[in-house]
């Protein structure tokens, strides 16, 4: 409850409407409870004196009053629901916001999948409470005290059988809930297990009919399915005395008041409009309390949503801007301009969040304009974290990374970007037309730099081929595409930066062996002047490269020309004849 | 792959929200689907006639008791009306009023009890049902051919056999029961009070159409700003998924302000139509209420009158002014239900579409079994095509020995799938045989022939259990020697040692717990085990480092020992030595050959040739390259 809370205090900025919803819920509930009196008046004057005129003037006072009700309950629903959806935007627009200020280790921490439940679905879950809690929560208080205040007004001495009842129905629902609270979770947790099974049965579905383990899987369905069901009925058997329970105690609450009410009576204490007022009173006092115990039910899964999303908010992203300092400003412009695209590592070592072991130890190398280095080296071996350092995409533990000579640390992280043109290993293209993908990597780029950029990446071909061209959809994920055309798009997209520093992560894999060729070709001509950083799986491609880092667990094992590592490196001659026949090498 | 259209359905998850609120599925066949669920309880017949006999019993002891408890006040109004007209030792009569209260009471706990019964009955209906439907599903589901998988995404399929089959069950747990309560307590609620004052009565039902024509009007209006709601809504999830998604290229180029500006727009959306779609739900209850008070009002008023003219009495007003409450509530209720009778029936129809699907082809009446398979692979004028205008084999003929290696090239990956598909029936070929040692594959026990392959592609699977249980996956039975020895032999052994609980080890949901190289021996570890006669094997190992490619290189070499195999090849020794090299294309096989005669044919995989392998020999003469 604790996390629901903290979100509530988000809430703050509308306490105006909040107010407001509660004056009018008031009022709404007092008028509602009014009804009731203004009948006992019907009965205890109109009738007994029969006095149809009395009855007249009372049962239009009493539509006037069901009237303001309706006004008033509207007016705070319309409050309700603005607040509700003024509330979540707010929040959607907090958690988006901190989850976009993330850096991509706070995002390994949390998992994007859940990233994205979180920003949706867990929100849409706290929408839904609050309107709940606006419409319900603060109306059933009120009947329940109105009704009490009221029961009491009519006979106090009669209203002293509340006392009684409410614990009574109180002690009811929390052993109910105490009950089937565990086996609801415990319903769920069957339920997940029944979707892990399906799911692994969907997943290998090729292996389970090819290996013929059709019966294996059944079984292990049916056991899940047989487990669900059980504790299905055993909550739904709980759940199934609740009603019942509760509409008992109510009817035998009315008949108690039945009868002292008539003693009452009896005794000229109270009048007959006054006991069937009572009545009524009971009724809305009791109805409210099992309305409110129906809230209890929904605020643990709310709960649950609640936690997860302050759990996005309390995560600070450990990479921030520096505040800079207009001197040092200076000094950085006067440095960029005589250093354009030069990148060194300076005893750089890297550790994830949770990790005991450094991925990146201690490496250092320089690269300048026009050279190409090759980062190459097995999984695990930190290839990729290397390169994502770079655009400090994860903040380094030690060490530092210069850019054109000045640390990354003390530029803008907008700033050290726009010097680097990244190709990531998978292609990720984001939904719009081909030309706005291309113009990811530069917002104000014209329609000839684009296409220039198309024709270097080899994408003008499979381009014009599409209905549109350059305006073609892409879909999202860009599943329309194939993996060679997302990649040569992807190439575009950086190409069209003209950065001082290009990295390549393993950024050729989907294409073939004639676009692959061609790309190198125009790649070469097109750009002398900036830095190449690239990640390669295969020796073959880099064999050229004027400096080639061999990374073995994070650590160089050797950094030089391909002639001179296949002399003194064993790790790279250890992957150079696992890639090549001997006579290749020969 | 086709990937059907994402259906934009809002999450259903246990329980109903405000039904009102949400734009109701259809379905398409309402009183097919209908009958067919029917045709699910139907076993539980018996039980369900005694629900509906508990839900009338108890619903009408209800709806009995104001009546009785009128009486009561009745009897306490005549002896204070006997007091006020001074009549002599006049009182309240007592025994009377006891009376009723233990009939009152005894008519509670009937209503009570009945109603305890029917909920309790229902819920193991409910979930027995709901379980033989999950059974049926599931049973259907193993006898689907693959195309029904490819062609679908598995959440899909998921969605359906979880969501859909959930939402049927709380249907039946709680909306069956209460649909028949309203309607018996409608007709009950009109009857009493008929039996009353049919004047007063007919005050109760002029307010009737108010509702409807209210609960029109707003359900209207609000499923349209309902469903612009979930329109926007969709939207800015998909937003929000792509950019998450996405976050590394977001950041590296700058884009961060960009996207938070689309974000805030939807957002704004969002809350418009979600403002207005929410308040005009929220509008209902209180018309409601306003409806149901002018009601309440007319009985005081009408009543009032009516018992001065001593036309009723004045419990009668009680009890009128009770039943008009329980009159208003099962009208809103029905209108609910309804609502929720129809996305279950939308639910319903989802689940039975998968039952009707098409299932694979059934083998042969005297499928046969190969006693001691050799291995031997003819392909006799095979033709097949995903689609049918689309053939990707046609009249292909190879013939395969016992023990020879048969190499897939090309440049994409596209294909391999189609070769596991094929030999091992998972598709129907159109025109031609395959034959494994002389017979029809279509003529084997599929169990069996499935049996004969081992397959170890690049998408390993392994499953939630313990590494033992993963390797002995093939051969339940197989002693504890006999896994450690497979995992020798696939280099597995050790590494498996190293972990704290070593083969108990338990590999987690999304087998993240350990390597991609390590889980490739296992599957490796796993064919070894099952002793398949033919092998399918993926070369490819681009995301393993050098060290386990070593090992899965090895490990490969000792399992196609003796074995037909078919190999996904990414080695020039591989191909150089396979005797048969199919070169695929676009997921089309474009030639065949061994590697000599291609060569001379100068045709694709001469120029695939050229290109891909000897990269390495041009590149030594030094021109300079990127990437």
């Amino acid at each position: 409850m604790i996390f629901l809370v903290r979100l509530f205090r988000l809430l703050v900025p509308y306490k105006i409407s909040i107010l407001l919803v509660i004056i009018f819920t008031f009022i709404q509930a007092i008028s509602e409870l009014f009804l009731p009196t203004l009948m006992a008046g019907i009965v205890d004057i109109g009738i007994v004196n029969g006095d149809t005129n009395y009855i007249l003037q009372i049962g239009g006072l009493m539509l006037l009053v069901a009237l303001l009700a309706t006004t008033s309950l509207i007016i705070s629903s319309y409050l309700s629901a603005k607040i509700a959806s003024s509330y979540s935007k707010d929040l959607r627009s907090k958690v988006f916001k901190r989850v976009e200020s993330f850096s991509l280790s706070e995002f390994d921490q949390v998992g994007t999948a859940s990233l994205i439940t979180r920003t949706t679905n867990d929100i849409t879950q706290i929408e839904r409470v609050t309107i709940m809690m606006l419409r319900m929560m603060l109306r059933a208080p009120m009947l329940l005290v109105g009704g009490i205040i009221m029961a009491v007004t009519r006979d106090a001495r009669l209203s002293l059988l509340i006392v009684f009842i409410i614990p009574i129905l109180l002690i009811m629902i929390l052993i109910i809930s105490k009950k089937a609270m565990p086996l609801f979770k415990s319903v769920q947790k069957k339920l997940d297990k029944i979707n892990l099974v399906v799911r692994e049965g969907l997943t290998g579905i090729r292996v389970i009919r090819a290996f013929n383990r059709k019966k294996h899987e059944d079984y292990r369905f049916n056991e899940a399915n047989i487990e669900l069901r059980n504790t299905s009925i055993r909550v739904n058997k709980i759940m199934a005395s609740t009603m019942p329970l509760m509409m008992l105690i109510m009817n035998m609450s009315v008949i108690a008041i039945l009868w002292f009410g008539s003693i009452r009576i009896d005794n000229g204490n109270m009048q007959v409009g006054d006991l069937m007022a009572f009545i009524q009173y009971i009724m809305q006092i009791l109805f409210s309390l099992i309305m409110v115990s129906m809230i209890f039910v929904m605020l643990p899964r709310a709960s649950a949503s609640a936690d997860r999303i302050n759990e996005v908010l309390d995560i600070i992203p450990n990479i921030e801007d520096i505040e800079k300092d207009k001197d040092i400003d200076k000094n950085i412009d006067k440095k960029q301009k005589s250093n354009k695209g030069y990148l060194e590592f300076k005893n750089v070592s890297f550790n994830y969040a949770d990790a005991e072991q450094p991925v990146i130890k201690n490496i250092s190398f320089g690269a300048g304009p026009g050279e190409i280095t090759a980062i190459i080296g097995g999984t695990g071996s930190g290839k990729s974290t290397l390169i994502k350092l770079i655009p400090r995409l994860y903040e380094i533990t030690k060490g530092s990374i210069l850019v054109n000579g000045i640390d990354i640390r003390n530029m803008t992280q907008k700033e050290l970007r726009s010097k680097i043109g990244i190709i990531p290993q998978k292609a990720v293209l984001f939904s719009g037309t081909i030309a706005d993908n291309i113009r990811y990597g530069k917002e104000d780029a014209t329609e000839e730099e684009i296409k220039h950029a198309a024709e270097i990446a080899q994408a003008t071909e499979f381009i014009s081929n599409m209905e549109e061209g350059l305006d073609s959809v892409i879909a999202q994920g860009g599943s329309n595409l194939s993996g060679g055309q997302k990649q040569r798009l992807a190439i575009a997209r950086a190409l069209v930066r003209r950065p001082e520093i290009y990295i390549f992560d393993d950024s050729f894999s989907a294409l073939d062996f004639n676009t692959d060729a061609k790309l190198r070709i125009a790649l070469k001509r097109e750009i002398k002047d900036s830095t190449f950083i690239i990640v390669a799986q295969r020796v073959t491609t880099i064999i050229n490269a004027d400096r080639i880092i061999v990374l073995d667990e994070g650590k160089i094992a050797g950094i030089g020309k391909h002639s001179e590592l296949i002399k003194s490196c064993e790790v790279y001659k250890e992957i150079v004849s696992s890639q090549l026949s001997e006579e290749e090498l020969a | 792959m086709k990937e059907e259209p994402k259906r934009n359905r809002p999450p259903m998850g246990r329980g109903h929200g405000p039904a009102m609120s949400r734009p109701v599925e259809k379905a398409k066949d309402f009183k097919g689907t209908f009958k067919r669920l029917i045709g699910y309880l139907k076993p539980h017949r018996y039980k369900i006639v005694l629900v509906f006999v508990a839900a009338i019993l108890s619903t009408t002891f209800t709806i009995i008791s104001p009546k009785v408890l009128g009486l009561a006040i009745t009897k306490i109004f005549d002896g204070v009306m006997l007091k006020l007209q001074g009549v002599p030792n006049a009182q309240v009569d007592f025994v009377y009023i006891s009376n009723i209260i233990f009939i009152l009471a005894g008519l509670y706990i009937i209503s009570s009890v009945f109603n305890y019964l029917q909920q309790y009955i229902m819920a193991s209906i409910a979930q027995n049902t709901v379980f033989e439907m999950r059974e049926d599903v599931n049973q259907k589901l193993s006898r689907l051919p693959l195309k029904y998988f490819d062609g679908r995404t598995h959440g899909e399929i998921l969605s359906r056999v979880t969501n859909d089959v959930d939402n049927i069950s709380s249907t039946l747990q709680q909306s069956i029961t209460q649909f028949i309560t309203s309607i018996v307590t409608l007709i009950g609620v009109v009857i009493m009070m008929l039996t009353i004052s049919p004047i007063l009565t007919l005050m109760i039902i002029l307010t009737l159409p108010l509702y409807f024509i209210v609960t029109k009007f707003i359900v209207v209006r609000s499923q349209k700003y309902f469903t612009a709601q979930q329109k926007t809504l969709g939207e800015l999830n998909g937003h929000v998924e792509e950019m998450y998604t996405g976050h590394e290229i977001i950041k590296s180029f700058n884009r961060e302000e960009n996207s938070l500006g689309t974000f805030e727009k939807i957002n704004d959306e969002l809350f418009k139509s979600s403002h207005r779609a929410q308040f005009m739900s929220g509008v209902i209850m209180p018309l409601m209420i306003f409806i149901g008070n002018i009601a309440y009002v007319l009985v005081c008023v009408i009543g009032g009158i009516l018992v001065t003219r001593g036309a009723i009495s004045i419990g009668d007003v009680q009890a009128f002014i009770q039943y008009a409450r329980q009159f208003t509530h099962p009208i809103s209720q029905t209108a609910n239900i309804s609502n929720i009778i129809q996305s279950t029936i939308a639910s319903a129809e989802r689940v039975f579409e998968i039952l009707d699907e098409e299932e694979e082809v059934p083998e042969q009446k005297n499928a046969q079994l190969i006693e001691f398979p050799k291995g031997e692979v003819r392909f006799e004028n095979v033709s097949f095509g995903y689609e049918k205008d689309i053939p990707i084999i046609q009249n292909m003929n190879i013939d395969v020995k016992k023990g020879q290696t048969i190499a897939i090239v090309g440049p994409t990956g596209a294909g391999k799938t189609t070769l596991v598909n094929l030999l091992m029936c998972f598709y129907e070929i159109d025109q031609g045989r395959i034959t494994i040692d002389g017979i029809d594959i279509r003529k084997i026990k599929r169990g069996y022939l499935r049996s004969m392959f081992g397959m170890v592609l690049q998408d390993t699977w392994l499953f939630n259990g313990s590494i033992r249980d993963n390797i002995a996956y093939a051969c339940e039975d197989a002693t504890e020697e006999k896994i450690i020895q497979a995992a020798k032999t696939a280099h597995v052994d050790h590494f498996v040692r190293t972990l704290p609980k070593g083969y108990d080890t338990v590999i987690n949901e999304e087998a993240t717990n350990i390597s991609h190289g390590q889980k490739q021996l296992l599957t490796i570890a796993r064919a070894i085990l099952a002793d398949p006669s033919i092998l399918i094997l993926d070369e490819a190992t681009s995301s393993v480092d050098t060290r386990t490619e070593v090992f899965i290189q090895r490990a490969m070499v000792a399992l196609m020992k003796g074995r037909t195999s078919f190999v996904i090849a990414h080695r020039l020794s591989t191909i150089r030595n396979a005797d048969l090299i199919l070169v695929m294309n676009e997921g089309r096989i474009i030639e065949q050959g061994n590697h000599e005669e291609l060569l001379n044919k100068k045709g694709f995989y001469a120029e695939l040739y050229n290109t891909q392998f000897t990269d390495f020999d041009r590149n030594k003469n030094g021109e300079k390259e990127i990437g």
